[in-house]
């Protein structure tokens, strides 16, 4: 009784290294975090809960708060283009590279550089492209208009179209990774079908309704809600290339670090959990609506 | 069967030209880093770095090496990077091969803690985490190392255990009956064994480290500790003239990540896409 004792504590002390670090940084702070919602806790100090507790304040201010709201369209639109645009792009290059032989290799390494670097590296890379500072030294005014496309010119960093250009900034950076989950589900689509449709008679658009589109609905789904989430949770990209634009260009996440940085801990944290819980509500519709969609095509085999 | 070739041709152009098109758009931003990197500020700002570096210049890198401090920055990517993926591989595989091997009560309950937490998305997780190593006085190298080994935690555990779930047993059982105790079957047998898996898990994490932001910037305000990505935001903000600087600064932080993926592209890929596959 004694030896299967300690032999089950032997087992479960693998475990606990893990649990300690996981408690610690994971099930605390996600608790937590609600208790500080509650307060207008500055990180000042030790958090003395009766003195800076102010019930419902942050989540009421935050209702009101046009700016965070603002935030919220920006995040919005950035992920809505890259939903549509990267996506389509990710697919069309997928289908693209497995129809040509020669350079695949080549189109699969390049197009999976961007994902592999770093949100700053990327924005500051591009400002740097994009930037007119000192006046005259723009790189990417001077391109288009040895181009021809002097119709381009603009102030790229803060001007009128700042938010379309960060969301296509945006789209750049992560296609890439969208490429490489389609790929994956292009190649698990066994050729015999296209054979038996090509005999059939079909075309090439009619084999890619017909089979590609729904056997990679799994995949299509995945990728879109990676998508929202993922875009709603970054901003150090949007940070590096323009520090949000005055406004133009400020993501919901962005504001929780800008106001976790001048000390409003107690608003972040109520920030982050309305954001936290909109996207939670995002995920699962997307998993429910996925779940519906696998079984009306008959590919949901668990 | 003219036509047929023609048709094949001629969508093989429109292909390849698409395809090309957007790898250009991918490859050119950084031959200009790297190009201008290499540049004078005279010669920059006639030619926008547009042509060729008319020589390998390295005013610009023993400026931001030395002179602005990369060298350390650089250093302490290299160390955040090494030890927080050090502590996963260690805690995540012993805590995978007792979930794959062992016994104890309560084990799926803990399994599944683990899984969910990969599946909630906790998009400002680091406000907490920041208020929480400041009330432990942890705002230092080591409450960085070990948030960041959080982050990276559950899906380690999660690949490394279905890895183990689909080996045999019948090394571990030879070795059982040989004497080895759980630790020593862990460390000889199932470590050498999980290899291909450790490798996934090895470049996701470090990937994450080298890259992160957020955390850094919130923790290190002291210039010496930061690592390269919070550095080179604040080096951006101080030349706000001096692209070939940045520019080299941007060549130090990029290219050791772009060499090691031309050699290692497999692994980067299962690396970088584990996290979506397993959802």
């Amino acid at each position: 009784m004694n030896a299967t004792l300690k032999d089950k504590a032997t087992s479960f002390s693998f475990v606990l290294p893990a649990l300690i670090i996981f408690a610690l940084f994971y099930i605390y702070p996600f608790f937590y975090s609600f208790i500080l919602s509650l307060t207008n806790y500055n990180i000042i100090g030790d958090l003395n809960f009766k003195e800076s507790f102010v019930g419902l304040t942050n989540f009421k201010d935050i209702a009101s708060d046009s700016d965070w709201w603002k935030s919220m369209y920006n995040g919005a639109f950035i992920t809505f283009w890259a939903l549509s645009f990267q996506n389509v792009l990710a697919l069309m290059l997928a289908l693209a590279v497995t129809r040509v032989v020669k350079m695949s290799k080549f189109y699969r390494v390049v197009f999976f550089t961007l994902p592999i670097l770093s949100e700053i590296v990327i924005g500051l890379l591009l400002r740097r492209l994009m930037l007119s500072e000192p006046v005259g030294r723009d790189v990417l005014n001077h391109m288009v208009n040895n181009l021809g496309l002097g119709f381009l010119a603009q102030d790229w960093i803060s001007g009128e179209k700042v938010r379309l250009i960060t969301a296509l900034v945006h789209c750049w950076k992560g296609f890439g990774w969208a490429f490489v989950i389609f790929l994956a589900g292009l190649q698990g689509i066994p050729n015999q079908l296209y054979e038996a449709a090509r005999i059939d008679g079909a075309n090439a658009w009619q084999s890619f309704r017909k089979i590609t589109l729904p056997l990679l609905m799994p995949v299509i789904t995945l990728i879109m809600v990676l998508t929202i989430l993922g875009t709603m949770s970054s901003f150090a990209m949007i940070l590096a290339l323009n520090q949000g634009a005055g406004g133009e260009t400020t993501v919901p996440i962005m504001m929780i670090y800008n106001h976790l940085g001048s000390d409003l801990a107690g608003l972040a944290c109520a920030e982050g959990l309305v954001l936290g819980i909109i996207l939670i509500t995002i995920s699962f519709t997307m998993f429910f609506i996925s779940k519906k969609v696998r079984k009306k095509y008959g590919v949901l085999p668990d | 069967m003219a036509f047929y070739q023609t048709k094949k041709i001629v969508t093989l152009i429109v292909l390849h030209t698409f395809l090309l098109s957007i790898a250009l758009s991918c490859i050119f931003p950084f031959f200009w880093m790297v190009n201008t990197s290499f540049k004078s500020n005279a010669e920059f700002n006639s030619d926008y770095g547009l042509k060729p570096a008319s020589s390998l210049l390295l005013d610009n890198y023993n400026q931001v090496i030395i002179k602005s401090g990369f060298w350390r920055y650089f250093l302490n990517s290299v160390i955040y990077t090494f030890t927080t993926v050090i502590l996963i591989v260690l805690i995540s595989s012993l805590a995978a091969y007792s979930f794959s091997r062992l016994h104890f009560p309560g084990k799926n309950v803990i399994f599944y803690m683990f899984l969910a937490a990969m599946m909630i998305p906790l998009p400002a997780g680091f406000v907490p985490v920041y208020v929480l190593l400041q009330q432990l006085g942890l705002l230092n190298r080591t409450g960085y190392v070990l948030a960041m080994s959080n982050m990276g935690l559950s899906i380690s555990i999660y690949l490394l255990k279905t890895f183990f779930d689909q080996l045999p047993r019948d090394l571990e059982d030879s070795a059982k009956i040989d004497g080895c105790n759980k630790l020593e079957t862990w460390w000889h047998i199932g470590m050498p064994l999980v290899t291909p898996a450790l490798g996934v898990v090895i470049i996701f994490n470090a990937l994450n480290v080298w890259n992160e932001f957020v955390l850094a910037s919130l923790i290190f305000a002291e210039k010496k500790y930061m690592p390269l990505q919070a550095a080179l935001l604040q080096f951006s903000g101080e030349q706000v003239t001096e692209h070939t600087l940045v520019m080299a600064a941007l060549t130090v932080t990029a290219l050791p990540i772009i060499i090691l993926y031309i050699f290692m592209q497999k692994q980067f890929v299962k690396g970088i896409t584990a996290g979506a596959i397993i959802k």
